[in-house]
């Protein structure tokens, strides 16, 4: 029983948990087995949390003596460890925050926990989440599930290995620049950038305020869009959280899947994100999947974003100018490392601290970000940077008066080799084009399979809504998912290769990628 | 190219509080110049007549109601201090000698 609770998908598991089949210790005890036996591989976690069992005995308890609880109770969850968490270090990649235990939850963790899910642990992450492949996390790389050699996404390459490896069923992400979707489209696995504001960043280690946002992280549409409902809605401890009354996302999904079909809906094809840099392999399975959307009733239409072409320009000088600021708050006086000598003065103290507790791309993106914001550059950089925010979000509503949703691939490639494009930032920026102009301009998102490349590994499709319209990508993301589901006999993540055989065997299975294609 | 010098960075890094070494002062001039030039580009697409964006979603003046909410203990506050007398914040000397 214990190695097939691993393969339920989130909402299965949470079914048997509601009806007493199954109980929270059994269903966190399975994946608290399946993290021990593959995650020495892998390293999605960062931490493992100790408590889990004792918190999923006490949920077990509360459904025994009757209490009505929520649909997800019980169920463990994975927490990438941009997110503060009581009782578990929370140190985003870095070692700078190396064994720091926040004194509060993040938002999205307190609504989890008061919905009765069970956190597993913490998940590897770019440090800062500044990086597209996890390789940039103090603690070391994580590995992708399809193939450990390869680099599982980032900056939160470590929820998405999670999920897709069967050690979790949910979950959490956060998505600045793609973070969540670029990992999702590497490992087959789906994750959501939801609107701006539509999630609260309370307690997420802030990289880019005017980017960051918190996500889910599963296997399928269904499960993603139960996370969203419990983690999104107005908090008053973000000046930036959204008020205003969300649809069901769960409802708009499970809509999506019974329907079977996109009858009614138009897509634009955004010429720009079709282009030159889009894999040979990688463009074949999105014109298939624009050709099975066809099929399915949507009327596709191209739509054109010409600003979207400086868009990683703008991005790569937003960010670092608000990370350098952000990251201004590491000083070694309240939380986190602190690297002295006698006779230093705290000004020497913050410099060594810093120096010895920020890796390489942190650095790297401080630096520009404090040049960006130097007098005499700022308005050259800068100013021209957040005119091009403008030129984007008018570009996408020109596109949304054409289109309900827009669509392109979500990564360029299927997952790269790890230290190919280390030593190369700019190779690595660029790698972002797809997922980046959504948080420019503060649409939501989703990355979900599309199939799988020539060399056997994953496929993403991104999908793109208008501000607000978070329910769209659920609605078309699920009956997308259940038409392709069709075609390959289940959803993508049942391809995967068993890691215990890749790593004995070294050939994981050949039969997974036909299937796909 | 850029001309981001040696100096440069080494006067970036003291704004930014990093004691940078020589050989990481090296690497990011060389860095930071191929990146800024290939980002320079955003200087060229938008004249005077395009407004600024600094947010997604446009807000102004965001306030609570002004109630006594909860706060942190100073057992709390002080857990993840590198150092702390129970009521402060400890550091080390503010000024130098020089100063």
């Amino acid at each position: 029983m214990s190695a097939d609770l691993t393969r339920l998908a989130g909402h299965e598991l949470a079914g048997l948990l509601a009806a007493g089949e199954v109980s929270s210790v059994e269903a966190t005890q399975a994946h608290l087995d399946r993290i021990a036996a593959v995650d020495g591989e892998l390293h999605a976690f960062l931490h493992v949390n100790a408590g889990a069992i004792d918190q999923a005995r006490a949920i077990d308890e509360r459904r025994a003596s009757g209490e009505q609880l929520h649909e997800l109770a019980g169920a463990p969850v994975a927490i990438k460890d941009v997110l503060c968490t009581v009782g578990m270090p929370s140190t985003s990649g870095s070692r700078i925050l190396e064994g720091w235990i926040p004194p509060y939850d993040a938002t999205p963790v307190a609504r989890l926990k008061a919905a009765g899910l069970v956190p597993l642990g913490k998940t590897n992450m770019d440090e800062f989440a500044m990086g597209s492949s996890t390789e940039h996390s103090a603690y070391g790389p994580t590995r992708n599930p399809w193939d450990l050699e390869r680099i599982p996404g980032g900056s939160g390459g470590g929820s998405a290995a999670a999920v897709a490896s069967f050690e979790a069923p949910f979950a959490l992400g956060s998505d600045t620049g793609g973070s969540i979707r670029q990992p999702a489209a590497v490992t087959g696995t789906v994750g959501v950038k939801p609107t701006y504001g539509g999630v609260s960043r309370y307690g997420s280690i802030a990289l880019a305020s005017s980017l960051d946002q918190v996500g889910p992280v599963t296997r399928t549409v269904l499960d993603s869009a139960l996370l969203h409902d419990v983690i999104g809605g107005h908090d008053p401890h973000d000046s930036t959280s959204l008020d205003r009354d969300w649809p069901s996302f769960a409802a708009a999904a499970r809509e999506g899947a019974a329907a079977g079909d996109l009858r009614g809906l138009r897509v634009g094809v955004v010429r720009e994100l079709d282009s030159d840099g889009i894999a040979a392999d990688v463009d074949a399975r999105f014109q298939e999947a624009v050709q099975l959307m066809t099929d399915a009733g949507a009327e596709v239409v191209e739509v054109s974003c010409p600003s979207f072409a400086y868009s990683v320009a703008a991005y790569y000088l937003i960010l670092p100018a608000e990370a350098s600021s952000n990251l201004a708050r590491f000083d070694s006086v309240r939380f986190g490392l602190r690297v002295e000598r006698p006779g230093q003065t705290v000004e020497d103290v913050m410099g060594a601290t810093r120096e010895a507790g920020f890796g390489p791309e942190v650095k790297r993106r401080i630096i520009l970000g404090t040049y960006a914001l130097s007098a005499g550059y700022y308005d050259a950089y800068y100013g021209s940077a957040q005119k091009v925010r403008t030129l984007i979000q008018r570009d996408f509503d020109a596109a949304f008066a054409q289109a309900d949703l827009l669509i392109s691939p979500a990564a360029p490639t299927t997952a790269f080799k790890l230290g190919e494009k280390l030593d190369d930032p700019l190779a690595m920026y660029v790698n972002d084009i797809t997922t980046i102009p959504a948080n420019l301009a503060g649409i939501p998102g989703m990355g979900l399979p599309m199939g799988l490349g020539d060399d056997g590994l994953p496929v993403g499709l991104q999908l793109l809504a208008p501000m607000f319209e978070d329910d769209r990508l659920y609605r078309a993301g699920a009956a997308i998912e259940a038409l392709l589901a069709e075609r390959w006999g289940g959803i993508l993540t049942t391809k995967a290769p068993l890691l215990r055989d890749a790593a004995a065997g070294g050939s994981s299975g050949t039969d997974r990628t036909e299937a796909a294609r | 190219m850029s001309e981001i010098t040696r100096e440069e960075v080494q006067h970036l890094a003291g704004l930014a509080r990093i004691a940078l070494t020589d050989d990481e002062v090296t690497s990011l001039t060389s860095e930071l110049s191929k990146i800024v030039d290939a980002i320079a580009e955003v200087r060229e697409v938008a004249g005077p007549d395009v407004p600024a964006t600094s947010h997604p979603v446009p807000m102004a003046n965001v306030m609570r109601d002004d109630e006594v909410g909860e706060t942190l203990t100073r057992e709390q506050v002080f857990a993840g201090a590198p150092s702390h007398d129970g009521e402060r914040f400890r550091v080390s000397a503010i000024l130098g000698e020089e100063q």
